[in-house]
């Protein structure tokens, strides 16, 4: 189980709790976080399921390799951060 | 007579009202007020009321989460968010066989750059054009979105290019009042285009005009113009106004050709038109110096005004800005009610403007809202 922890700033759009996930990939731990927070998905992955361009994910504080496939691996016990990159002001 | 307008901002939604109370007020006051703000902070960048229902549609780009869509019922008292459009998925190793730069664009949503109703006879229905280049239709008033896909699979699709944008976009939706089925869309840079069955077959039109930023063999070329706005008179949909990024120019067989205007003072650079929504000879424009400045001729703000179908214009400039305003004023920051008197428009510098006399005179309704991206009349 992976941990998964979303920027505070996007709680007032909409709620992301923390949430323990199961998954070998981000992707797959992402897709089992947004299979039960549809609304979720779409402001932190584009129309074709990339990570948005101003985003970042950091995997137990390391950032991520993958932002179009989302393909790093997930250590059981990792902690995902989901958070806001600077690029985006 | 419209009483009410709405001001998609860089920073909220603002809605101004002329009210009962605010007549019976000192003399000079404004009549007008800022009656209600909406996701102030957040960035609205285009709003659209439906006529049919009432209904409010704001779209929102919050940069980091992406384009949103919210909609509201009770004239922006709540909102709920709503589907925004969504590309449809690349297929794997899709090479696109025409692109006009030498680069694809990407399939996601940008920038939602176009709301229009459907026909009056056609509830729910709503178009909306995006970058890059993607037309989408909801039968659902907003809930669910499907792209056209017969004009996004066409191939002189891929040529399009940005204006101004890095993508090219669809800006303009004019649905033909006498049948809905007809609709003609702008796009910066791809020209006009019309279908007859609400979007089953495409035929791209605007013949006459021209793209002086092109080699000269090309200038006028259809698919490579940039029509700054398209605009349809509600009681003539024959007769069409295009700014465009080489001037001014009017066609009255539904977009199918257009002509030149010339000899447009002080300028036929612009982003907005209106047109008068009985007399399909009257229409304004905002001029601003081309291409790279941007700004208006002289530091005065004006609105050029025809009534005579483009052969000549009036200058206004009464209650406008005269010297050092650096106002300039985006595709669909200028409206005009359905009875053709009263006008607002609003600028990147945040002024805001209203006339009620169909430009003769206006008033500053403010000079300190953030950049201003849409101004709409409730009609």
């Amino acid at each position: 189980m992976a941990t998964v922890r979303f920027t505070r700033n996007i709680q007032r759009h909409v709620e992301c709790p923390d949430r323990e996930v199961e998954g070998a990939t981000l992707r797959e731990v992402l897709e089992r976080y947004f299979a039960g927070n549809d609304r979720a998905r779409g402001y932190v992955l584009d129309d074709q399921g990339r990570l948005r361009h101003h985003m970042a994910v950091f995997i137990d504080g390391q950032q991520l390799q993958d932002r179009d496939g989302l393909s790093d691996a997930v250590a059981p016990g990792a902690v995902i951060d989901v958070v806001q990159a600077l690029s985006g002001g | 007579m419209s009483n009410r307008f709405h001001v998609a901002t860089r920073k909220g939604l603002f809605t101004l009202e002329r009210g009962e109370q605010r007549r019976q007020g000192v003399a000079g006051d404004s009549e007008w007020a800022i009656a209600r703000t909406s996701f102030l902070g957040d960035n609205c960048t285009l709003v659209m009321h439906d006529p049919r229902d009432g209904s409010l549609l704001a779209a929102l780009d919050h940069g980091h989460f992406g384009v949103k869509m919210h909609r509201s019922r009770d004239e922006g008292a709540t909102w709920q968010e709503v589907a925004a459009p969504k590309y449809p998925d690349k297929p794997a190793g899709y090479v696109p066989k025409t692109p006009a730069e030498g680069r694809p664009v990407d399939w996601a949503l940008k920038l939602v750059w176009a709301l229009a109703p459907g026909g009056a006879n056609e509830p729910g229905v709503l178009w909306c054009g995006t970058l890059p280049g993607g037309l989408f239709r909801s039968e659902d008033g907003g809930d669910s979105w499907a792209i056209n896909r017969p004009l996004w699979d066409d191939p002189r699709r891929e040529e399009w290019f940005g204006g101004g944008a890095d993508q090219p976009g669809i800006h303009s939706i004019c649905v033909d009042p006498r049948d809905a089925a007809h609709v003609t869309i702008g796009v910066s840079c791809g020209g006009v285009w019309t279908t007859r069955d609400s979007g089953k077959r495409w035929t791209l039109a605007g013949k006459g005009m021209r793209a002086e930023y092109m080699p000269p063999e090309r200038q006028f070329d259809q698919n490579v113009q940039d029509p700054h706005q398209l605009a349809q008179c509600p009681a003539n949909p024959d007769a069409m106004w295009v700014q465009h990024h080489n001037g001014i120019f009017r066609s009255t067989d539904g977009g199918e050709t257009f002509s030149e205007i010339s000899g447009v003072k002080p300028s036929a650079f612009g982003f907005p038109v209106a047109v008068h929504p009985k007399n399909p000879d009257v229409a304004w424009f905002v001029p601003a110096i081309k291409d790279e400045k941007r700004i208006p001729l002289e530091g005065r703000v004006v609105v050029n005004r025809t009534r005579d179908a483009g052969k000549t214009f009036d200058t206004l400039t009464r209650g406008l800005p005269q010297e050092h305003a650096y106002d300039l004023v985006f595709r669909h920051a200028l409206d005009v009610d359905d009875t053709g008197d009263r006008l607002a428009f609003g600028s990147t510098t945040g002024s805001l403007w209203v006339s009620e006399d169909g430009g003769d005179s206006w008033q500053t309704l403010s000079s300190n809202l953030p950049p201003v991206y849409a101004v709409r009349f409730e009609k």
